[in-house]
């Protein structure tokens, strides 16, 4: 920063000569910048200004034309005034309702349960729970989508409707849980590993057990850790598309505005409603910014708390 | 891993002091149940791609059938109409992998700018890209699309390449990386010795990130692989399409018979075998403690 500051002003003479800023970082940032620039902020301001445009149609003897004229917050309202747009939120959330705690509570079980002394086969274990996160969403849904179906289903499908009113939920919380859980286990085991060994010693000598050391001592360690999968599962959460567009095919209980995202496609490419789409999109941008905040910042007094 | 822990466990029950070494059962079974809950619906796969369309809903579903049905269904799926799972799979290898590689590559060539200099708005573009970790990039999809159909991108390898090149979350990782492992004074040393930037950055920087740059590899391959909206948006060309989006055309009603569930079980099936393989070579070079890492900052 501080060579940044003398060169906005008029730097000495010598000591530009005596170190010269040499052009490669700019480069090397360049391609990262312009792309950043074009594929994620551009589309953003795009979408911000579509969705303050409507489509107007003037009709005449001669045929009618569209133009594009200013809306103002009309879509906004439009998308807020939607029940359906409220009912696919809500439908998120209940996905999200089941999954992010059963991610966190499973993901440091196991976690724990790696790090304890003693336990066997952790390299076989670990192995299996990770390798779902290599499967894409998609064939992750394919995979439980036939475990579901009661034609096919090895796991009672044909006594528990897993498309249910109540249990669909659950049905694609699962699909969801089964793909990050090991992702977020490796995680925490990791942090679990940073951990200094001697703070376990002094705790066993002073005849703490395995339990009392995993609760009282372990977990308070990760807590950030903890943090960091609870708000990547909630982010993951509000980006819901890939597990119900795909068991879609499969059952009646999913609409095609079963999530936020489903709808802002639907609006889109199937109703070709792009500026109510843009608003919808927009809308939903915010809000995961909001939740992103507040995660962090609850997160960050929790672990405050919990390491004092 | 499980190779090595096997003879232990019996060496240590055998021996007298083999109290100690006693397994703790609780948790070994807890993990156990993790794994069969996580192996399950791969087990399953691995059965029902042995049976015939019929066999799938006659026969009890964890039973395996050894009638051959196994070799008629991998043959279905890569002959299926003029074999295009074959380029679906090709396609794929070019999004994740080749999308994967460059990404890596853009994303190290800016954290080791940002992580090991100082120049004017590094700041700023540091400050920014942390931000844009954590803006969902899914709600932009719509749009990027309309921002490239005019440039006639839509539909092309690029449109699904170029959004997915630049990861502000392998960005960050990157630069917390270079400024850990990248040390001034060899970078100093180097500079004495008479080398410029550009070579300090290929023969140093790139070479003690090399770990770190594995891991960064693995987790935009997968990012790419498992990004379904992106493709689904922006292809109509079947010949175009990565694997997800291929086979989830397969299960849609309108040529999704029953029919053709035998044929998306070995297609399923033969897409996991090549990326669980991957994974269990490449296992060693996961350098999670990075991401974790990355925590405290």
């Amino acid at each position: 920063m501080a060579i940044a500051l003398t060169a906005e002003g008029s730097p000495p003479a010598s000591r530009r000569s005596r170190r010269r800023r040499p052009a490669l970082p700019v480069l090397l940032v360049a391609p990262a910048v312009i792309l950043l620039l074009l594929f994620t902020f551009a589309p953003a301001v795009y979408a911000f200004v579509l969705s303050l445009l409507k489509n107007h149609v003037s009709g005449g003897l001669l045929g009618t034309s569209n133009e594009q004229v200013f809306a103002g917050i009309e879509n906004y309202i439009a998308t807020l005034t939607d029940s359906e747009f409220w009912g696919s939120l809500g439908r998120m959330l209940l996905v999200a309702a089941v999954g992010v705690p059963t991610v966190l509570i499973l993901a440091t079980v196991f976690a724990l349960c790696l790090d304890a002394n003693r336990a066997r086969l952790t390299g076989f274990s670990r192995l299996a729970i990770f390798l779902p996160y290599a499967v894409p969403g998609v064939i992750a849904s394919l995979l439980w989508g036939f475990l579901y179906l009661p034609a096919t289903s090895p796991i009672g499908g044909q006594f528990v409707d897993y498309f249910g009113n109540t249990t669909i939920f659950f049905a694609v919380a699962n699909v969801a849980v089964w793909g990050v859980l090991g992702f977020n286990m490796v995680v925490l085991y990791t942090a679990l590993k940073s951990i200094p060994r001697e703070l376990f010693d002094a705790a066993q000598i002073d005849g703490a057990s395995e339990l009392q050391l995993a609760l009282r001592i372990k977990l308070p360690m990760i807590a950030p850790a903890m943090t960091m999968v609870a708000l990547f599962s909630v982010i993951g959460a509000l980006q819901l598309f890939n597990e119900p567009t795909t068991l879609k095919p499969l059952t009646n209980a999913i609409s095609s505005t079963w999530v936020p995202l489903m709808r802002v496609y639907t609006d889109s490419f199937v109703n070709n409603d792009i500026y109510g789409g843009a608003a919808s999109a927009f809308t939903l941008l915010v809000m995961t910014v909001g939740v992103t905040v507040l995660v962090n910042v609850v997160g960050t007094r929790l672990s405050n708390r919990s390491s004092r | 891993m499980t190779a090595i822990a096997t003879p232990r466990t019996a060496s240590a029950a055998g021996r007298p002091t083999g109290f100690r070494r006693r397994p703790n059962l609780i948790p070994t079974i807890i993990l156990l149940v993790g794994a069969v809950y996580c192996q399950v619906p791969v087990l399953w796969i691995l059965i029902a791609s042995t049976k015939s369309n019929g066999e799938l809903f006659s026969t009890p579903p964890l039973v395996p059938s050894f009638d051959g049905s196994f070799w008629s269904n991998m043959t279905g799926i890569l002959s299926y109409n003029h074999g295009i799972w074959l380029r679906w799979a090709l396609n794929t290898v070019l999004y994740a992998g080749g999308g994967g590689a460059l990404s890596t590559l853009i994303a190290a060539s800016a954290g080791y700018a940002l992580g090991k200099y100082t120049f004017r708005g590094s700041r700023f573009v540091f400050r920014t890209i942390v931000a844009a970790v954590l803006l969902p990039r899914s709600c932009g999809r719509r749009t990027q699309y309309l921002l490239l159909a005019p440039i006639g991108l839509t539909n092309t390898y690029w449109s699904v390449l170029l959004p997915q090149l630049v990861s502000p979350f392998a960005i960050y990782l990157c630069k917390i990386y270079a400024e850990a492992s990248v040390p001034d004074e060899l970078m100093e040393a180097a500079r004495i010795d008479g080398a410029t930037e550009w070579r300090i950055f290929h023969s140093i920087g790139l070479r003690l990130m090399g770990p770190a740059l594995i891991t960064v590899f693995l987790i935009q391959f997968i990012a790419v692989w498992n990004n379904f909206l992106l493709p689904f948006v922006m292809l109509t060309d079947n010949d175009l399409y990565p694997l997800t989006l291929g086979m989830y055309g397969m299960i849609m009603p309108t040529g999704g018979q029953p029919n053709q569930f035998s044929l998306v079980i070995a297609g399923v099936f033969l897409s996991i075998i090549p990326l669980a393989a991957i994974f269990l070579s490449l296992q060693r070079f996961w350098k999670i403690d990075l991401i974790s890492g990355g925590v405290k900052l």
